[in-house]
This record gives structure tokens, C-alpha cells and sequence, in this order.
């Protein structure tokens, strides 16, 4: 059951301050991740403290990088039911688990940073993870 | 592991995927929750049984790159059969 929307609204916001689109309906996810040229970033967002509390200040520190991806995109799990199903569906070779990230090059997931690859990590080591995937998977791409 | 628990009340490891091995020669590998009278409580876990064929390597590979296929939404290993628990991300990086 969804959380008080004005519980996670800080967590919404904190994704929109470092840039990510958030979609919130199947047909934001589908006109965001339809087209599949360049490289997507996908956010799993979720309420979770252990985990999400370390996941979004790691993106947002990944994304102050010098290479990133065309697009970053959030769906809120938990929250938006919907829109992360439809979401979860274009890497649906990953199991669900939030929060989570997919980098997606042409529609192809390139990397893929789950749940328990976060826990117990600081955020200075998942956005180490992230960068170094930017600059493997990104790098030929514009920013955006 | 930072050390720091969210959770007032539970151990290190409640919320963190662990894996867990059995005297049996069974595997979990689940988000862990706390250690009850009855055993250790994981939720969203997925199993690896060595009777059924494969082998724990494999099992663990493939869950470390396609992530934890829940096969137990919430599962109870007697602590007495337990021989391992350790964090996941330990042995998956």
C-alpha cells in the first residue's frame, strides 16, 4: 500500500532537484523509454531508508560527472504501481527490487546496479560504481 | 558495511540481502529481518536447493547479476542449521 504521498514527496523532490524526470503513468514511462536511442537512466526510487537514503545522494553525485546519460528517468516503487511495472518491463531479465538502477544504451540494459548492491554502501561508492559505467557506456553519447 | 542501522531495536544485518547456508547444504539468499525463537527470519528469498541439480556458484552468480528471484516471501531457518550468514554484497561485491 502506498505511503502518504506528503511522506514521500522530499524523496520526489530530492530526484527532480538533480535532474531526473520523474514518470508517474504507463504512458510517461512509455513515451520516455519507447524511443530507445542513446543511453537512459533508470532510477527505482523507493521509501526505503537503508537503501534508497544512500542510493539517491549517490546519483546525485554521479550525475555532477562529466559524462552521463542522455536521460535520467525516475518511477517511484511502492508509489507509483503502475508506471514501475510498466518501468520493470523493459528490463524485465532483472528481478524487481528497489530501490534499484538500470542503464539502458539503444534499449539494451548495460548495467545494472540492484538493491543489495547498494545496502551497507556509502554513496560516494555506488556513485563510483555509476561514473564508471558513464564513462564505459555513455561517453559517445551527448549529454543531456 | 557502514555499521549504522536504520532500524533502533535490530541487528546489523535487518534490511541488509544476506546469504544464508544450512547444514543441509541449502542456500537463501533474502533481506533480512531478525533472529526469532524459531530461527532466522529472511523475507523476499530465493532458495538454492542442492538435491534439485546445479550448484551454489551458479546459483549465486546468476542471482548476483539478475538479482534475488523471490522464491519465499518470508522464510525461517532454525538457527541451529545455520553455518553461514554473511552479507551479500560481501561476496558479490
Amino acid at each position: 500500500m502506498p505511503y502518504d504521498p506528503r511522506m514521500v514527496q522530499p524523496m520526489r523532490e530530492e530526484m527532480t532537484r538533480m535532474g531526473a524526470r520523474e514518470l508517474t503513468t504507463v504512458a510517461d514511462v512509455d513515451t520516455a523509454l519507447g524511443d530507445p536511442k542513446g543511453t537512459t537512466l533508470v532510477f527505482i526510487n523507493s521509501v526505503c531508508g537503508c537503501a534508497a537514503g544512500n542510493a539517491r545522494p549517490a546519483l546525485s553525485r554521479a550525475l555532477t560527472h562529466s559524462t552521463k546519460p542522455d536521460h535520467v528517468v525516475t518511477v517511484f516503487a511502492g508509489q507509483d504501481l503502475e508506471a514501475t511495472a510498466r518501468a520493470r518491463q523493459f528490463f524485465s531479465d532483472y528481478q524487481p527490487s528497489s530501490p534499484s538502477v538500470a542503464l539502458l544504451k539503444d534499449g539494451e540494459v548495460v548495467h545494472f546496479i540492484h538493491r543489495h548492491q547498494i545496502e551497507g554502501k556509502t554513496p560516494q561508492s555506488v556513485a563510483e560504481n555509476l561514473t564508471a559505467a558513464f564513462d564505459r557506456y555513455c561517453a559517445t553519447s551527448g549529454v543531456a | 558495511m557502514t555499521g549504522h542501522v536504520f532500524h533502533p531495536g535490530h541487528s546489523a544485518l535487518h534490511g541488509i540481502t544476506v546469504v544464508l547456508d544450512t547444514r543441509e547444504g541449502r542456500t537463501f539468499v533474502g533481506r533480512f529481518h531478525e533472529e526469532t525463537p524459531k530461527g532466522m527470519l529472511l523475507h523476499d528469498a530465493a532458495g538454492f536447493d542442492p538435491s534439485a541439480g546445479g550448484n551454489r556458484d551458479e546459483f549465486l552468480q546468476k542471482t548476483a547479476k539478475f538479482g534475488v528471484r523471490i522464491d519465499h516471501k518470508h522464510v525461517t531457518i532454525p538457527s541451529a542449521d545455520v553455518v553461514s550468514l554473511v552479507p551479500f554484497a560481501d561476496l558479490a561485491g
